[in-house]
């Protein structure tokens, strides 16, 4: 029996740390090799999607196409965003679609039959959405009834409680004098504005990355160089100030899709940096340990489902609040799957664990660029539903062999 | 108190302990003394109670008779938080450690620090500490957990035990999926464990594993204490035969008697019956 004791852990350097540029990107490309592709298969795709539309309708990206699509992925980015959360503890919310239906009527209800203010209607539809979320969490966590079962009986249930509420008509028109409908369709950052936001965020990583390096020197950790946190900012700033260039060709920067961005900033940061986040990762990996870690397990299943549900209620009120009206086609069709194929082909595992606020970005960026394309060229939604359901289809292969791929280099 | 009085007196004592799962009795009467600075193996045959006694311990199975005594003041252990709250750690077979999250945060999980947004270089600092104080090879404690070896999966479901600091730690089965390499680098583990002052009950099928670290060997058979062997005098053959029931040296359940463990005390081996314990019958397992 070998007792030597050689290789203690500080000895050793430690490759997954960045400390210095060269060092990110041998890592990086270290990382690829065994797998750990992240985001960047969805990057790639995004980029040939671009192209082939683009190249098919030289409309693709005009900046007047690329504000419309801002305005149409956000409503859908923000129900994905609440799947993400529900994907991110094993489980999974079929009925996002009816629920933001629900949610949409209940503002026009409240907000227009009922002459109630905009702004108690929205708050009625949001804690309507996060009341639905508990429920499920409660019958999930009580009975243990699966989540696909729940959510199922859900889509159908709350699909009913949408058509009564609506009524015979069917529909409830908001107008556009409506601040909500305004908000959704004409509010748009004055120029300085999306820069001075572009600035802030690239501020925010400055500063955040600089603190951190600063906590770790502290604490007597290997820290990045100062240039990592640097170059960062500068590519972000460069990036986002080209993003609103481009926009304020075209009408510019919309007020919704900015909403959607903080929102994914705040879960970000709440699955990251927080016990909450740290316990939805630790229960979609391995909810027996995180149990037996004294992680409270109930209670993160069931705000997971309260934030989906939640989010999912914002999202068909946005969506009502762009199409100028509620109706009983609102979160119907699609929107159920193309929330949950956007946070999946975002890069968010459906096996539970893996993944992140961002993967809804990423995901609804891809969906809504086809969805755009595919009706650029007038093609009916039968193609878009077909193409929408291969690249569905193509995600999910890739994530499959992603994880074949870590599975074989040992780190599954 | 001085320290070769620390380890004189039990951390921990079990005293007649009986469990029963509707027909099976999983324990009969069953007294165990612990202290600090030992290695103790369980072993036998499977459904011996090996794991039942452990799990007792462990907060998981309230027993159905008898006393635990815990540093002289009896407790009793109704679940596994009160078993932590103890100092009694537990690293069950199946480690669970959650493969997605990184070294660090598996070491911390349920224990993190911080208010508000998670305090992440001090945990790191914390885990380069508890690993190096382990000699733990693992190469960076921002890995996910899925990208170690079995051995340092092991070692890291360990160091995740003595977070709190515990007095007792219980293994089960910790070399049972492991290689050579791995098997010696847990043994090592073990031993700095006991050299630290911890007490560490073993589990074990493997008698070489149990042979190289054990300092005291238990012998369960069907739920009862069927031999006890002191680390000079194993023998594999009568461990063998007292697992499977050929030999029993456990007629009176003879007490521990501290002395002997003094380095100069009488080395003698634990078969003489004591008969100090008010149920020294290993019989009474009818009750």
């Amino acid at each position: 029996m070998s007792r030597e004791r050689r290789g203690t852990a500080r000895d050793l350097p430690d490759p997954s740390a960045g400390y210095t540029l060269r060092d990110m990107v041998s890592g990086f490309g270290g990382r690829l090799r065994d797998g750990e592709l992240g985001s960047l298969p969805v990057v790639v795709g995004l980029v040939v999607i671009a192209v082939l539309f683009q190249a098919l309708n030289p409309r693709f990206l005009a900046p007047g196409n690329l504000v419309n699509l801002t305005l149409q992925a956000a409503p859908l980015g923000v129900i994905a965003l609440g799947v993400v959360v529900v994907l991110l503890v094993a489980q999974i919310d079929l009925s996002v679609g009816s629920v933001s239906g629900l949610a949409s009527a209940v503002v026009g209800v409240a907000a227009m039959r009922l002459q109630w203010p905009l702004l108690v209607g929205i708050a009625a539809a949001i804690a309507a959405g996060a009341a639905i979320g508990a429920f499920y969490g409660f019958l999930l966590t009580r009975f243990g009834v699966p989540s696909f079962l729940i959510t199922l009986a859900g889509l159908l249930g709350f699909l009913g409680v949408q058509l009564v509420l609506l009524g015979p008509s069917g529909s409830i028109n908001i107008p556009f004098s409506n601040p909500l409908v305004q908000f959704a369709n004409t509010w748009f950052l004055p120029p300085w504005a999306a820069y001075v936001i572009a600035g802030v965020a690239a501020m925010g990583v400055l500063g955040a990355g600089l603190a951190r390096r600063r906590r770790r020197l502290r604490a007597q950790l290997p820290a990045e160089h100062p240039s990592v946190s640097i170059v960062k900012a500068v590519l972000l700033l460069g990036v986002l100030c080209l993003a609103v260039w481009y926009l304020s060709l075209d009408r510019g920067t919309a007020v919704m899709p900015v909403l959607f961005l903080l929102l994914v900033v705040a879960i970000s940061y709440l699955l990251r940096r927080t016990r909450w986040g740290r316990s939805v990762f630790a229960v979609g990996g391995n909810p027996d340990a995180a149990r037996r870690a004294g992680l409270p397990v109930t209670r993160t299943l069931v705000t997971a489902f309260m934030i989906c549900s939640a989010f999912a209620a914002l999202g068909g009120v946005l969506q009502a609040a762009r199409l100028g009206s509620a109706t009983t086609l609102t979160g119907s069709a699609d929107t159920n799957l193309n929330a949950i194929a956007a946070a999946i082909i975002g890069g968010t595992s459906l096996f539970g664990g893996r993944g992140g606020a961002w993967s809804a970005v990423l995901g609804v960026l891809v969906i809504s660029a086809i969805s755009s394309g595919l009706t650029l060229l007038n093609l009916d939604s039968s193609v878009r539903y077909m193409v929408t359901g291969a690249v569905l289809l193509l995600a999910v292969i890739v994530d499959s062999l992603s994880r074949r791929s870590r599975a074989s280099r040992g780190r599954a | 108190m001085a320290a070769t009085d620390d380890r004189l007196e039990p951390v921990v004592s079990m005293r007649a302990i009986s469990k029963s799962f509707g027909h099976v009795q999983a324990l009969r009467n069953v007294d165990l003394d612990l202290y600090r600075g030992e290695v103790v193996a369980l072993v036998g045959d499977n459904g011996a109670g090996k794991s039942t006694l452990v799990k007792v311990l462990a907060g998981v199975h309230a027993p159905d008779a008898g006393t635990i005594t815990f540093r002289g003041r009896i407790v009793s252990i109704p679940s596994p938080a009160a078993s932590r709250e103890l100092g009694i750690a537990t690293v069950f077979q199946d480690l669970a450690l959650c493969d997605n999250l990184d070294v660090v945060a598996n070491l911390f999980l349920g224990h993190e620090l911080g208010r508000g947004s998670l305090d992440e270089e001090t945990m790191e600092q914390r885990s380069w500490e508890l690993l190096r104080r382990l000699s733990a090879r693992i190469p960076s404690v921002r890995m996910p957990v899925a990208t170690l070896s079995g051995g340092q999966r092991q070692t890291v479901a360990i160091a995740r035990s003595l977070i709190g600091d515990p007095t007792v730690v219980i293994l089960d089965e910790p070399t049972a999926a492991l290689g050579v390499a791995q098997t010696a680098e847990v043994l090592n583990l073990i031993e700095l464990l006991r050299d630290q002052g911890h007490c560490v009950v073993l589990i074990s099928h493997n008698m070489a594993d149990v042979q190289a670290v054990a300092d005291r060997v238990i012998v369960l058979r069907l739920g009862r204490v069927n031999g006890r062997f002191r680390a000079p005098e194993l023998s594999y053959e009568d461990i063998i035969a007292s697992i499977t029931g050929v030999l029993n040296l456990e007629e009176g359940t003879p007490e521990d008697d501290p002395r002997e463990r003094l380095p100069d005390g009488p080395a003698r081996p634990l078969r003489s019956p004591g008969g100090s314990t008010p149920a020294g019958d290993a019989e009474g397992g009818a009750r």
